[in-house]
């Protein structure tokens, strides 16, 4: 990249191509996604939602990533931990909220998706299912689709660390190789697999280590460095525009809270470690790169902070006022000629 | 004797087996360090260090497969898969070549493999978590599949399993995990595999069951009972394949009426098959149609929906009540 951590003749934003309102942009979206996830893991303590997965820690790295995305063109498959990503690409509180209370008029499945399992045809937004890097192969069969129609579009595919050691991750990424499809494999490495530590998971030092196996570029990236990402994201589509195939960008991050809702963490990290990554924490740091550079003032931090929040409550109560889809709609959706 | 859950059950089981042959390992997801995402391997690391009790990395045909050589190599390996609806991941590795490994080589090589899994729905967890999947599991010659229904069978079904020559999967419904507790041996002991167990006498229909769906088949018996004095014979299967047809077939030609209960969708599966072949052993002795009472033909609904979805008593009693009346 053409710049250094460090740099202040100039911002390092505009080095990237980036104005002050774009770092704002990011920053909202970090934090839209962080208040949301705040309140619904609050949701769940206080037993109102069932089941909660948390992408606190590694909104930098989505909301970076979504910003080198195109909105209106691009093609998303995201995974789980993705709240900013999806929010980035047009979801609202709302949305996510119907979706983790499976009302009926959830947008993305009216009430049946798992939650955290996003989707919205709408925004362009492909399902997940529970079976982790299933979302891989898909994403090698969309970029083909789009590009049999002539369609010039990204495709991004996100995943963990963990998820990498399936064999659909492997396929995946051979097939994108072969055809030089212009997907971007995006790794969130926040280090756990649930339990598992990066270490007992893969063999090499990093999951990107391995595109060089299928002829593309691996990448990796400290995910709480959001401009770094940005740049990163920025050349992979721009890669991918240019015909020439696939990036897997590996943005090193960690994930502050229990792997879900039904997680202990203290059985198998530190609470020390888990508080020097709240040091490092994106949220943490570029809100200071943003305050130190002028571009934001704490009074102006706070106001926003406060207007999010007031949206997404308003979102909450909105949510729980919705109705359950009907018992008898469980029948739905079968086959094409079903009900 | 102590009293515990099915979960305790089923590490105690583990426990006692993995001290007694140095040849059972113990692999999967987050078996190791934590003790498993519902505890089940609590403690049996640093008991017999992470050469036997090991975390692999997140893969479930390279669990499976890595099982099947080990286990060609003489030991029993155990190995978890997560939530059972992973073991599409592994099914090439599970049906295509350890189940077959016996038949494949004449004898010549055997796969001594247990793969558990937990499974099954009423805790609000999404499909392919739930999902009662066992239906294709017992299409798979040389494949036993073993399904407990409370902890004190859960305990001897599992020593059996780990002791058995042929790969078993053992089935552990999430409901029962800890929703009540039973009487448990400390010591080993063992259920033998394909045999199904009367749970519960009567004279007037059988109703045949595993898993979870037991306690609502005895609670639909005795509501039953009170209410219309009526007695229903319920039939645990305990082991799904092979089926113990001959505690069924003796059990209709008594009771001359059948109805089977499963959680799994309704098409094909274990109801089906025991219809089947309660219709090859006693058909002559049935004064009514075997009624199958199932969950509808749809992929494993939501949390919101999932309690009218499953079967309940109310739905057996229905059941007990058509195929009395037929
Ligand atoms: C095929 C499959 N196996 C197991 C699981 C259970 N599971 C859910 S998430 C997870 C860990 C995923 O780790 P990683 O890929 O690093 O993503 P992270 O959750 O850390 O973001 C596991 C084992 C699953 N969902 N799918
Ligand atoms: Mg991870």
């Amino acid at each position: 990249m053409a710049f250094e951590i460090g740099e202040t003749a100039v911002k390092r934003h505009r080095h990237i191509g980036l104005t002050d309102q774009d770092v704002m942009n990011i920053y909202e979206n970090m934090l839209l996604a962080r208040v949301l996830d705040e309140r619904m893991w609050l949701l769940n303590r206080a037993g109102k939602l069932p089941f909660v997965v948390s992408g606190q820690g590694q909104e930098g790295a989505q909301a970076a990533a979504a910003y080198a995305l195109d909105k209106q063109r691009d093609v998303i498959l995201p995974y789980y931990r993705d709240l900013a990503m999806v929010l980035a690409f047009g979801e609202t509180p709302l949305d996510i909220l119907l979706a983790n209370f499976g009302r009926a008029n959830d947008l993305s499945s009216g009430g049946r998706q798992m939650p955290g399992h996003f989707s919205a045809r709408r925004h362009r937004i492909f399902s997940q299912s529970s079976p982790v890097t299933t979302q891989l192969p898909h994403a090698a069969g969309i970029a083909l689709a789009a590009r049999m129609r002539g369609e010039d579009l990204v495709t991004y595919v996100s995943f963990g660390e963990g998820s990498s050691n399936q064999g659909d991750f492997h396929e995946a990424c051979n097939f994108a190789g072969v055809h030089k499809l212009p997907v971007i494999f995006f790794c969130e490495n926040n280090h756990y697999a649930i339990s598992v530590p990066l270490h007992k998971q893969i063999g090499s030092k990093y999951v990107a280590d391995r595109a060089a196996g299928y002829g593309f570029p691996g990448i990796v990236v400290d995910g709480n460095d959001v401009l770094s990402v940005y740049a990163h994201m920025k050349d992979a589509v721009e890669r991918a525009l240019r015909g020439e195939g696939p990036t897997l960008i590996e943005a090193l991050t960690y994930r502050l809270h229990p792997h879900s809702s039904d997680d202990d963490d203290r059985s198998y990290r530190s609470k020390e470690e888990v508080e020097a990554a709240r040091a490092r924490d994106a949220l943490v740091t570029f809100r200071r790169y943003m305050i130190d550079e002028g571009v934001l003032t704490e009074q102006e931090e706070k106001d926003l902070r406060n207007r999010l929040t007031q949206d997404v409550d308003r979102a909450i109560e909105e949510a729980e006022r919705s109705p359950l889809p009907a018992p008898e709609s469980a029948l739905n959706h079968v086959y094409a000629d079903g009900k | 004797m102590a009293v515990m859950t099915m979960i305790q059950a089923i590490t105690q089981a583990l426990d006692l087996e993995l001290a007694r042959d140095e040849k059972v390992l113990l692999f999967g997801e987050d078996v190791g360090q934590s003790g498993g995402v519902f505890r089940a391997t609590d403690g049996l690391q640093k008991k017999y260090g992470d050469q036997r009790v090991f975390d692999t990395p997140l893969a479930e045909s390279g669990i499976a497969g890595l099982a099947t050589g080990l286990g060609l190599q003489g030991f029993r390996p155990i190995a978890e898969i997560q939530f059972f609806g992973f073991v599409f991941e592994a099914m090439d590795e599970i049906a295509g070549q350890a189940a077959r490994m016996r038949y494949r080589s004449g004898g010549r090589y055997t796969c001594p493999v247990v793969y558990r899994a937990p499974f099954g729905g009423g805790v609000k967890t999404p499909e392919l978590h739930a999902d009662s999947l066992e239906g294709i599991l017992m299409q798979t010659p040389g494949l036993k599949v073993v399904i407990p229904s409370n902890p004190y069978d859960a305990k001897g079904l599992l020593i059996s399993a780990i002791r058995d020559n042929d790969p078993v999967f053992f089935l552990e419904h999430m409901k029962l995990y800890r929703s009540f507790k039973q009487e448990v041996p400390e010591e080993a002991y063992t259920i033998p595999l394909g045999k199904a167990n009367v749970v519960r006498e009567g004279k007037d229909v059988t109703i045949v069951t595993y898993g979870a769906m037991v306690n609502t088949a005895v609670q639909a018996a005795e509501t039953w009972a009170k209410t219309r004095g009526i007695t229903a014979e319920v039939i645990d299967l305990r082991t799904i394949s092979p089926i113990d047809i001959e505690t069924i077939a003796s059990s209709v030609k008594k009771t001359h009426r059948a109805v089977v209960l499963q959680e799994a969708q309704r098409t094909s599966g274990v109801a089906a098959e025991i219809v089947a072949q309660i219709n090859e052993q006693a058909m002559f002795y049935l004064e009514a149609p075997i009624l199958r009472i199932t969950a509808p033909d749809t992929v494993f609904p939501y949390a919101q929906i999932e309690d009218e979805w499953l079967p309940t008593q109310t739905r057996v009693i229905e059941g007990l009540e058509k195929v009395l009346s037929m």
